[in-house]
C-alpha cells in the first residue's frame, strides 16, 4: 500500500466514525444533542462549532501521523529522505505556533460571547417565572413562590416561558441538570445560584443530580414536565385544591437523609427558601438572593420588605456569631 | 470485657462483605509468605542493608516502580469492579456505599499512589544518569521522600480492611467529607495518607530542582540539557508551588473534622467552595505535574527511535515552561457551573484553551522529529506512536470542555470521565510505560520481551478505545459520573457493557505485562553494551545495569545529545580521546533514619485517623527524635577508592 492510498483509507475511516456518531447523535436518547429549549440550543451550537474547530486540527494531525509513521519506517530499501541533523525550521515552527493560536482565538470569541448570553433571560419577549430549587439528601424540592405551591422530585413548568431557577441546598453540594433544556448549575448550601431554562414545546424531560452527594445520589433523578400555559394554570389550580400544604414539620421530615417518592403541596411556609439560604448564609450571598427575589404575586407585596428586613438582621447576627466562634 | 473487645473489633475491622474477607485472607497469606521467604533464605540483613536503608537513587527508583505497579493493580481492580457494576446496574453486585468507596479509592490511588510514584520512579531512574551526576543533590532526603510516600500509601490502603474506606470522591469535597456526612475514620485515612506522602512529594520536587540546577556534568549548559530533564524541572517547579496548597487545604479540612473548626463547613461561617478553589489550585497543576514528564519521555524516545535530532528543541522547552506557568491559572474550569460571574468564567475558559497552544506545538515537533527520520517500532516507540492520536483526541475534548457554556452540559458527565481518562491514560500511563520500557535495560541489564510486550500493547490500546469512546456518547445521553446504578429505560446499558469489555481488555494487557516482566527476568535479551537502543544521551554511555556510582569519570559535555555526537565522532575518526584519570568517588552513606522516621509518621497518621492522640504524640516524638539524631550525624559520606572503581568497571567489561 502506498502512503497516499493509506492516507485516503484513514480519512475514510475517520469520516465513517464521525458520520456514525453524528447520525446516531440524532437518536432521542442523546439528550444533550436534542435541545428542546433556547439555552440547550445555544449550547448545542457551541458543541458543534467547537467540534468542527478542533477537528480542523486533529483530523489532519492524525492523518499526518499515520503518513509519517508509514513513510519513514525503518525498513531496508525505504527511499524516503533521511536527514538526521534536520532539527529546526523557523518558518515551520512559527506556523504551528500560529495555527493553535488562531483556533483558540476563534473558539474563545464564541465562548465568551455565549458566557454572557447565558447569564440573561433567553426569551426577552416573555417575563420569566421563578422556581426555587433545593437539593436535599437525596431528593429535589421545588418551590414556586409566584404560585405558592411546592413539589418534590418532579417539576412542572409552562412551555414557552423562561424559567428563572434559584438553586440552593440544605445538604451536601449537588448540581441541577436538565440536559434537553440546558446545562447545569451547582446547588450549594448558603447561597442561591441562578439559571435560566426554557422548554419551547410541551414534553417530558429527564432531570439529573450531577454532583455526587452520598449514598442515595444515584436515585436523585426527576422528570420535568412542560405543559401548555393554560394546562399549567389548570394544574396549579388542581394542586391548590387537592393536595396538602407543606408545614415546617413536613420540611424537617424531607430534610432527613433518604430517598423518597414524588410529592406535591398546595402551599409551603412563607419565605422558606430564603430561610434555607440564610440558615448557612454569608451576608453577601443573602443580599444577592433577596435583591433578586420577586414580590410574590398579588396581595403579598408588603411581605417582601418585612422578610428582607428580617433576613438582613439575621445576616448581621450570623456575622456576629462567626466572629465569636472564630475567637473562641 | 469480651463484649467490649468484640464491639471494638467490629467497628475497627471492616466486616460484612465477602470481597473484603477475601482480601483479608490474601493479605495475611501474602505477609506470611514474605516473612517466611525472608527468614528461610536469611534475607533480613540483605533487605535492611540493600533496600530499606539505601540512598542510591536507582534503587529508590526501583522501589518506587514496584510500589506504583502494585498500586496500578489495586486501582485497576477497583476500576474493574466499578465496570462490572455498571454493566449490570440492577444486579446489586456492589451496593451504593461500596461503590462510592471504590470510585474514591480508584481515583486517589491512580493519581496520588500510582501516577506520582511511577513518575518519581522515572525521575530517580533517569535524571542523575542523564545529567552525568552520581546521585541526586540530597540522597538522604530522597530516601525519606520515598518512605514517606510508601507509608502514606500503606496508611491509605489500610482503610480497605481497617476502619472503612473514604467514600466522598477522590477530592473529598466538603460538606460531604465533613463529620456530619462522613463520620468514621475513612476520610481521616484519606487526609493522613495523602498528607504524609505529600510531604515526600514536595521534598522530591525540591530535590530534583536542585539536582538539575546544580549537579549537571561540566559543559552541560541548560541549553544542552536533554528534554526529559527539562520536563522534570518543569514538573518540579509546579510541585513546589502546588503541593503546599494541598498540605494546607487538607490540614484545614482535618481541623474541621478533628477540632470542630469551621473552615469548610456549611454552617458557622465555613465556606465549602473555598475548599473547591484550594483543592483545584493544587489539583489542576497536579495533572500537568504528571503529564509534563511524559512529554519529556516521548521527546527522548521519538528522537532515539527515529535516529534523528529532536525537532524544535527551543520550542519544546518554551512549551513546557509555558505550561508550568499557565497551569496555575486554570483551576476554576473544574467548576464553571458554580454560578460565578461571567467575567470570571470567561477568564478561566480562555486560560484553559491557552494551555492547548504549547501542547499542540509539542505534538507538531514530535511529528517533525519523525519526519525525515528512520522509525523503528520497538516497544518504547510503539507506546509513543499510540500516544499521539490518543492524546490529540483527549486534548481536543479538553478544549471542548473549556468552552464554558458547553461545559455546563458536559460537567460531571461521562464525557468528562472519558476526557480525563484519555489524557491520563493516553498521556501519562502510555508515557510512563514507554519510559519504563526504554530505561528498563539501564536499570536491570536486560530488555523486556518484545513479543509478550506487543500483546500487552495491543490489548491496552484496543481496550482503551473500546472502554472510553462509548463513555463520550454516554455523556451526551446524560449519564452522570458516580451513579452506581441507572434505569434500563435510559438506553445506557449497551454502551456501558461495551465499555466494561474494554476495561477488561486493558486488564488483560496488564496481565501480559506482568507476565512479560516475569518472563524477561530469566529470558530477556541481556544488554551487554550499555547502549541497547543506540541512544543519544549520557545515560547510555555507561554500562547496564549502571554501577552504584554511575560514572567512573565525570563526563565533559559539549553538545546536546552528547553521547550521539561522541559516537558519530568515533565513527568518523574525528574523536579525540580525553585523558581520563580515575579519582576516589565521593558517595553518601546509607541510613536507616528515613525508614524509621516514616514509620513514626505512620503512627502519627494512624493515631489521628482514629482520634487516638496518645499514639499521634508518640509518633511525633519519634519523628523529632529522628530529626535530632540526623542533625548530629556527621559521618554521612565516604570515598570509593580508585581500586574499587577500577575493579567494578572491569567486572562490567569496561577498561578505565
Amino acid at each position: 500500500m502506498s502512503g497516499g492510498k493509506m492516507l485516503r483509507h484513514i480519512q475514510f475511516w475517520i469520516l465513517a466514525v464521525l458520520g456514525t456518531v453524528l447520525l446516531t447523535g440524532c437518536g432521542s436518547e442523546y439528550l444533550v444533542l436534542n435541545p428542546k429549549g433556547p439555552v440547550a440550543e445555544t449550547q448545542y451550537n457551541l458543541i458543534i462549532i467547537s467540534t468542527i474547530l478542533v477537528a480542523i486540527i486533529i483530523v489532519p494531525v492524525i492523518a499526518l501521523t499515520a503518513f509519517i509513521v508509514y513513510r519513514y519506517r525503518d525498513t531496508p530499501g525505504n527511499k524516503a529522505s533521511y536527514k538526521p541533523e534536520w532539527a529546526h525550521s523557523t518558518t515551520l515552527e512559527v506556523i504551528w505556533w500560529i495555527i493553535p493560536i488562531v483556533i483558540v482565538a476563534l473558539l474563545g470569541y464564541f465562548t465568551v460571547r455565549d458566557v454572557y448570553v447565558l447569564k440573561e433571560n433567553p426569551n426577552k419577549e416573555v417575563a420569566p417565572m421563578t422556581i426555587q430549587v433545593t437539593a436535599l439528601d437525596w431528593k429535589w424540592m421545588f418551590t414556586y413562590p409566584e404560585q405558592n405551591i411546592a413539589t418534590v422530585n418532579h417539576l412542572e413548568i409552562p412551555a414557552g416561558v423562561p424559567i428563572r431557577f434559584q438553586v440552593s441546598a440544605d445538604a451536601p453540594m449537588n448540581s441541577f441538570w436538565v440536559p434537553e433544556l440546558g446545562g447545569q448549575i451547582y446547588a450549594m448550601a448558603g447561597m442561591a445560584t441562578e439559571l435560566y431554562l426554557q422548554a419551547d414545546e410541551p414534553g417530558t424531560f429527564a432531570g439529573f443530580s450531577s454532583n455526587f452527594s452520598g449514598e442515595g445520589f444515584a436515585k436523585m433523578q426527576f422528570d420535568v414536565v412542560a405543559k401548555p400555559k393554560d394546562e399549567f394554570e389548570k394544574w396549579v389550580k388542581e394542586v391548590k385544591g387537592t393536595t396538602p400544604a407543606m408545614t415546617k414539620a413536613d420540611y424537617e421530615e424531607l430534610r432527613k437523609p433518604g430517598v423518597t417518592d414524588k410529592f406535591t403541596y398546595s402551599a409551603f411556609p412563607e419565605g422558606m427558601f430564603e430561610e434555607i439560604v440564610a440558615k448557612y448564609g454569608h451576608g453577601h450571598d443573602m443580599d444577592y438572593v433577596m435583591e433578586k427575589t420577586p414580590a410574590p404575586a398579588g396581595d403579598k407585596s408588603s411581605n417582601e420588605t418585612s422578610l428582607n428586613m428580617h433576613q438582613k438582621t439575621e445576616s448581621h447576627n450570623m456575622h456576629g456569631m462567626n466572629h465569636s466562634s472564630m475567637n473562641h | 470485657m469480651w463484649e467490649n473487645i468484640k464491639d471494638f473489633a467490629s467497628t475497627f475491622f471492616v466486616t460484612g462483605d465477602p470481597l473484603i474477607y477475601g482480601a483479608d485472607v490474601s493479605i495475611v497469606l501474602t505477609i506470611i509468605a514474605i516473612l517466611f521467604v525472608l527468614t528461610k533464605y536469611k534475607k533480613w540483613g540483605w533487605l535492611w542493608r540493600e533496600w530499606l536503608t539505601t540512598v542510591d537513587h536507582k534503587r529508590i527508583g526501583i522501589m518506587y516502580l514496584i510500589a506504583s505497579l502494585l498500586m496500578l493493580f489495586r486501582g485497576g481492580v477497583d476500576a474493574l469492579l466499578m465496570r462490572v457494576q455498571l454493566a449490570f446496574p440492577n444486579v446489586e453486585f456492589l451496593h451504593s456505599d461500596h461503590y462510592n468507596a471504590i470510585f474514591t479509592t480508584h481515583g486517589t490511588i491512580m493519581i496520588l499512589f500510582m501516577a506520582m510514584p511511577m513518575m518519581f520512579a522515572l525521575f530517580n531512574m533517569v535524571v542523575p544518569l542523564q545529567l552525568g551526576a552520581r546521585d541526586v543533590a540530597y540522597p538522604f532526603l530522597n530516601a525519606l521522600s520515598f518512605w514517606l510516600f510508601m507509608l502514606g500509601a500503606m496508611l491509605f490502603n489500610l482503610s480497605f480492611v481497617i476502619g472503612g474506606s473514604p467514600d466522598a470522591g477522590w477530592l473529598s469535597y466538603p460538606p460531604l467529607s465533613q463529620n456530619e456526612f462522613s463520620p468514621g475514620p475513612g476520610q481521616n485515612f484519606y487526609i493522613w495518607g495523602i498528607q504524609i506522602s505529600g510531604i515526600g512529594s514536595l521534598a522530591t520536587g525540591i530535590n530534583f530542582i536542585v539536582t538539575i540546577l546544580k549537579m549537571r556534568a561540566p559543559g552541560m549548559k541548560l541549553s544542552k540539557m536533554p528534554l526529559f530533564s527539562w520536563s522534570v524541572l518543569s514538573s518540579c517547579i509546579m510541585i513546589i508551588f502546588a503541593f503546599p496548597i494541598l498540605t494546607v487545604t487538607l490540614a484545614l479540612l482535618f481541623l474541621d473534622r478533628f477540632a470542630g473548626a469551621h473552615f469548610f463547613t456549611m454552617d458557622g461561617g465555613g465556606n465549602p467552595m473555598m475548599y473547591l478553589n484550594l483543592i483545584w489550585m493544587w489539583g489542576h497543576p497536579e495533572v500537568y505535574i504528571v503529564v509534563v514528564p511524559a512529554f519529556g519521555i516521548f521527546s527522548e524516545i521519538v528522537a532515539t527511535f527515529s535516529r534523528k535530532k529532536i525537532f524544535g528543541y527551543k520550542s519544546m522547552v518554551w512549551a513546557m515552561m509555558i505550561i508550568a506557568v499557565v497551569s496555575f491559572f486554570t483551576w476554576a474550569h473544574h467548576f464553571f457551573t458554580m454560578g460565578t460571574s461571567a467575567s470570571v468564567i470567561a477568564f478561566f475558559a480562555i486560560s484553559t484553551m491557552i494551555v492547548g497552544i504549547p501542547t499542540g506545538v509539542k505534538v507538531f515537533n514530535w511529528l517533525f522529529t519523525m519526519y525525515r527520520g528512520r522509525i523503528s517500532f520497538k516497544q518504547p516507540m510503539l507506546w509513543t506512536i499510540a500516544f499521539i492520536p490518543c492524546f490529540v483526541i483527549g486534548g481536543a475534548t479538553g478544549v471542548m470542555l473549556a468552552v464554558a457554556p458547553a461545559d455546563y452540559q458536559y460537567h460531571n458527565s461521562y464525557f468528562l470521565v472519558a476526557h480525563f481518562h484519555q489524557v491520563l491514560i493516553g498521556g501519562v500511563v502510555f508515557g510512563y510505560l514507554a519510559g519504563i520500557y526504554y530505561w528498563w535495560p539501564k536499570l536491570f541489564g536486560f530488555k523486556l520481551d518484545e513479543k509478550l510486550g506487543k500483546w500487552g500493547f495491543w490489548f491496552w490500546n484496543i481496550g482503551f478505545y473500546v472502554c472510553f469512546m462509548p463513555q463520550y456518547a454516554l455523556g451526551f445521553m446524560g449519564m452522570t459520573r458516580r451513579y452506581y446504578t441507572y434505569g434500563w429505560d435510559r438506553g445506557w446499558a449497551d454502551l456501558n457493557l461495551v465499555s466494561t469489555v474494554g476495561a477488561f481488555m486493558m486488564g488483560i494487557g496488564f496481565i501480559f505485562q506482568v507476565w512479560q516482566i516475569a518472563y524477561s527476568i530469566k529470558h530477556g535479551e541481556r544488554d551487554t553494551t550499555g547502549d541497547p537502543w543506540n541512544g543519544r544521551t549520557l545515560e547510555w554511555s555507561i554500562p547496564s545495569p549502571a554501577p552504584f556510582y554511575n560514572f567512573a569519570v565525570v563526563p565533559q559535555v559539549k553538545e546536546l545529545d552528547d553521547w550521539w555526537e561522541t559516537k558519530e565522532a568515533k565513527a568518523n575518526g574525528t574523536y579525540k580521546e580525553q585523558p581520563a584519570k580515575l579519582e576516589p568517588i565521593h558517595m553518601p552513606k546509607n541510613s536507616g533514619i528515613p525508614f524509621i522516621m516514616s514509620n513514626f509518621w505512620f503512627l502519627v497518621g494512624f493515631g489521628f485517623t482514629f482520634g487516638w492522640v496518645w499514639m499521634a504524640v508518640i509518633g511525633f516524638i519519634g519523628v523529632f527524635a529522628c530529626m535530632w539524631a540526623r542533625s548530629f550525624q556527621y559521618d554521612t559520606d565516604y570515598y570509593v577508592p580508585v581500586e574499587e572503581v577500577r575493579r567494578t568497571e572491569a567486572s562490567l567489561g569496561r577498561v578505565v
